[in-house]
């Protein structure tokens, strides 16, 4: 395998396809009703359909189940409960049980399920299942669930097993706590002219891919273990499966895992969550193909939910705008069980000073249990969570000082090779070109009125940034082979969510290939055939995968260099590729198409063949990166690969009758590194932008105080239509190259949401001088706070 | 109970419940995939089809109802290839996981149909009803007007 080699190609020459606002390689598929999700395949007439039995409290012991009047209805092939599967499973923290074992946590947790042939059936049968429980009162707050006297909802926590960096405190709620200190935050706050406090609170949500989860298994009566699943983590999804169910002695090889395209992930199909049953439930009816399809509702209480926050904030400032010390408080409402959510609370924690330059720093993060469903990754792993807050609390600050706040945000904008809140030091950055160009594009300091007097016209600004939240070796791999046409085929298992990965990952083979993507498949998942890639989360795959890729293509150029030099006798360092021939610069005549012998080889002189076909593959790991650092101050380590930074901008319209609010402009610029496809990029920023604004706008889960969510479907949980759009948006591709990504690349794609909150907030200041410090920020709240303002 | 529906041009004689949905009965006894499941009850537009040249959600149409109609997936939208409006859809990349893109071509295709000239508000309504969790909307909205310019620069 070849590693990565240096970017030669972003000085010496102009590049053919990176770059480039190429047309995304699954368009036909997708725009002519080709492309294939899970629920589109063909099981046969043996299929079986799985309802699952949930829980009707959200705190509760379980004191019998009985399942034989279910048994007994026509047509149900197998019911089971936790008594089946004792086995604990998690990504970060193995705090979750397959099927409830004596205790529920959330209302709607899996206690049992009812396999049968008709779906229909199922479900009749699932209703005949009989649990009884033991109710016990829900901590549905994070607060409360802190209270030192109050109930543990995990008195097993101190045993669980958890990756190394989790730090959880035995006999409390709290699962983990990440501490971050630097400097000397009181002395810093005694060198402050000013100090201001607020608490801010941020809701939990829900991801909404309009596809549902959906997983189909089948344990084939050779004993392997087949699962079609609609996921972003195959391989994780491989790895937790075949460690789940070991004690049925299933080893990874014996583990398959394919996955077609995927409609919409917003991490809330990273990791494992309802497949585990679905892997489960296939052992248990042995060669017959077991499916799972989540219900909308299902989706909304039984997936993941991105985790609310409390967060207490104290920044010191100078009267000047130098921020002297920052104190971060952030209590995460992580629900009943946080075997992936510890790591977004573990991510926040490290980098919850946002991208500016502050010596002295205390941030707390706790990863608090309470009985509303499980936490977890969710497009933005907590930096939009705790963005909200920061720079709804950067615009006071800097009010308080006087200081316009753009020029508060210029000035503290940290830079390239500052020291980080753990001491390592910060990557590459176009922070400041991003404030400028942002604060342009949506005309700041000019102020704009609107023709209606009952309208309120405001602008808000907000930076941000993010840094993927992986282990230290999370790494990607890729096998590349030419066709006998001189076209070629790419296995990766990153997934192809929407984002436009596998058109990426062709245009970086093209490139260094001299191949057009329009002639590269890059093929979805399959744990038997494609190589490993840790997770598509984190906006990594582009540079992390696209190294691996490279890596192939590069090792593919190299043989294919090497076999001409053989036969043709000129030297290697004189050949290049273009335009899908090998060229030599000694001999402009030369010109040898790959088709010609990318699988035939070459012929020689003396009619022997050289060569044969060209396949290359690649891998890339972040070597650098560690996690290992003082508990107590996070001191020492480099547990993040780089930042992607960047600023956006609104000008907002306030009806203040009505509180109804219109973005009229919305400005995003991020600094990508290289933009592989601008358009793509273009896509994301859309796309996320409209996604953040919901959050703030309208998006909310409503819980009852029995622990049950309110609103779990589109009627009652909206998510924006095109009705629902910025009249105009903005998109700023910066360009600070990555050096160690591909062609300088690094990501994007949860980036785009994050900023969306804060912005409106603060315009939302800026147009009525109201402070609205809880999201969503709703038309209800902004006129009662006019209501209120005029009292 | 026994319908007869044309599906893509196909004629199918299918044999179904009282209670089972379009969507269903198209999915699992037709074998045309592109309708998605997604809400169940309306709400999202992914299993939208065309009946009788009109969307109906899949999801709320009994099969019953669609017994002597013609259906229409995006599958069938061209006997051959890619309509302009499709390939507007690939040529701005005005979709990500793909997954509403069917329903919201069929709105579009709908739209277009009825009001060959839209306005941008025009197609906002058009695909009022249609999810996408990806895009927002804009690249959508543009391949919608995209293909409403180029018809009716062809037209002039």
């Amino acid at each position: 395998m070849s590693t990565v080699r240096p970017f030669e190609e972003l000085s010496t020459r102009d590049l053919d396809f990176v770059g480039k606002p190429a047309v995304r390689v699954d368009g036909l598929e997708k725009v002519s009703g080709a492309a294939r999700y899970v629920d589109d395949l063909d099981f046969g007439p043996d299929l079986l359909h799985a309802e699952i039995v949930e829980s009707p409290l959200a705190n509760g012991l379980i004191q019998s189940i009985d399942t034989s009047a279910a048994e007994a209805v026509p047509g149900v092939t197998k019911v089971v409960t936790g008594m089946d599967f004792p086995f604990r499973f998690g990504l970060y923290m193995k705090d979750r049980y397959i099927f409830a074992q004596d205790r529920v946590r959330f209302v709607g947790e899996q206690v049992a399920a009812v396999v049968a042939r008709d779906p229909k059936v199922a479900k009749r049968a699932a209703k005949l299942v009989e649990v009884t429980y033991q109710e016990l009162p829900p901590i549905l707050d994070p607060i409360e669930a802190l209270r030192p006297d109050g109930e543990l909802i995990h008195p097993e926590l101190g045993g669980y097993t958890h990756v190394p960096w989790f730090y959880p405190h035995d006999n409390t709620n709290i699962a983990h706590w990440r501490k971050t200190r630097k400097g000397d935050v009181e002395r810093g706050f005694a060198e402050a002219d000013l100090i201001l406090e607020g608490e801010y609170r941020v809701p939990r949500y829900a991801h909404c891919a309009i596809e549902p989860h959906v997983i189909v298994g089948l344990y084939d009566h050779s004993g392997r273990l087949t699962m079609w699943s609609a996921s972003q983590s195959p391989y994780t999804q491989r790895h937790l499966f075949a460690e789940a169910l070991a004690p049925l002695g299933l080893s990874h090889k014996d583990v398959r895992v394919i996955t077609p395209y995927v409609g919409g992930g917003f991490g809330g199909k990273a990791g494992v969550s309802m497949e585990i049953m679905g892997a489960a439930l296939a052992t248990a009816v042995k060669g017959h193909p077991v499916k799972i399809r989540f219900t909308r509702e299902q989706e909304f209480y039984n997936t993941y939910q991105r985790q609310g926050v409390v967060a207490r904030i104290k920044m010191g400032v100078k009267n000047d705008g130098t921020i002297t010390a920052l104190k971060h408080i952030l209590n995460w409402d992580a629900g009943a069980y946080v075997e992936y959510g510890a790591n977004v609370v573990n991510a926040a924690g490290l980098s919850a000073t946002g991208p500016y330059r502050i010596p002295n720093v205390w941030i707390d993060s706790k990863c608090i249990y309470t009985n509303l469903p499980p936490g977890g990754p969710y497009r933005g792993f907590g930096y939009s969570e705790f963005t909200f807050g920061l720079e709804s609390h950067v615009d006071r600050v800097a009010d308080a000082i006087g200081m316009d706040p753009v020029e508060f945000r210029r000035n503290n904008a940290i830079e390239e090779s500052d020291t980080l809140a753990y001491g390592a030091e910060m990557n590459p950055s176009g922070l400041i070109e991003a404030i400028d160009r942002t604060a342009a594009a949506i005309g700041w300091g000019k102020e704009e009125t609107s023709d209606d007097p009952n309208k309120a016209i405001g602008k808000g600004f907000a930076v941000f940034w993010k840094a993927p939240a992986m282990p230290p070796n999370a790494s990607s791999a890729s096998f590349l082979k030419f066709n006998e046409d001189g076209s070629i085929n790419i296995t990766v298992s990153g997934m192809e969510l929407g984002q436009g990965y596998l058109t990426a990952m062709a245009q970086i083979a093209g490139e260094v290939l001299a191949v057009p993507p329009a002639k590269i498949r890059v093929e979805t998942p399959d744990t038997d055939r494609n190589p490993y890639e840790w997770q598509t989360v984190a906006s990594h795959v582009t540079w992390s995968c696209g190294n691996a890729v490279h890596a192939a293509a590069v090792e593919a150029r190299q043989k294919i260099l090497d076999v001409v030099h053989r036969v043709h006798g000129y030297e290697e360092e004189s050949l290049y590729l273009e335009d899908e021939s090998v060229r030599s610069s000694t001999d402009p005549d030369f010109r040898l198409p790959l088709r010609d012998f990318v699988i035939d080889g070459l012929e020689d002189t003396d009619g022997t063949f050289k060569g044969g076909p060209i396949v290359g593959s690649g891998k890339f790991m972040p070597e650098f990166t560690t996690t290992r650092s003082d508990p107590e101050t996070s001191q020492g380590g480099h547990p993040n690969v780089h930042y992607t930074v960047g600023a956006a901008g609104v000008v907002l319209e306030i009806d203040r009758e009505t509180g109804r609010m219109m973005v009229k402009k919305v400005a995003l610029a991020v600094d990508v590194g290289k933009a592989i496809n601008p358009s793509l990029i273009e896509g994301q920023i859309t796309g996320g932008i409209v996604q953040g604004l919901a959050t703030v706008l309208y998006e909310d889960m409503r819980f009852g105080d029995d622990g049950r969510l309110l609103n779990p479907n589109f009627t009652d949980y909206k998510i924006p239509t095109a009705h629902d759009i910025p009249e105009e948006t903005i998109p700023i591709i910066i360009e600070v190259a990555q050096p160690d990504g591909p062609f300088g690349a690094r990501g994007v794609g949860e980036h785009t949401m994050i900023p969306a909150a804060p912005i409106i907030g603060n315009a939302v200041n800026d147009a009525l001088g109201v402070r609205i410090t809880s999201m969503p920020i709703t038309a209800e709240k902004v006129v009662l706070s006019i209501l209120t303002e005029k009292e | 109970m026994d319908i007869s529906v044309t599906v893509n041009g196909d004629p199918w004689l299918l044999s179904v419940e009282p209670n089972d949905v379009l969507l269903e009965t198209l999915r699992s006894k037709v074998g045309v995939k592109s309708p998605k499941i997604g809400c169940e009850r309306g709400d999202c537009g992914s299993c939208t089809v065309l009946l009788e040249g009109r969307t109906v959600r899949s999801c709320l149409v009994l099969s019953v109802e669609a017994d002597g109609h013609e259906v229409t997936t995006i599958e069938g939208l061209d006997d051959d290839g890619l309509t302009s409006l499709q390939q507007f859809f690939v040529d701005l990349n005005s979709f990500q996981c793909g997954f509403c893109t069917p329903g919201i071509v069929l709105a579009a295709a709908e739209l277009l149909e009825e009001k060959p000239n839209p306005t941008r508000e025009d197609v906002q309504e058009a695909i009022g009803g249609n999810l996408c969790r990806c895009t927002g909307y804009a690249p959508i909205i543009e391949a919608v007007l995209a293909a409403a310019n180029a018809a009716g620069r062809a037209a002039r």
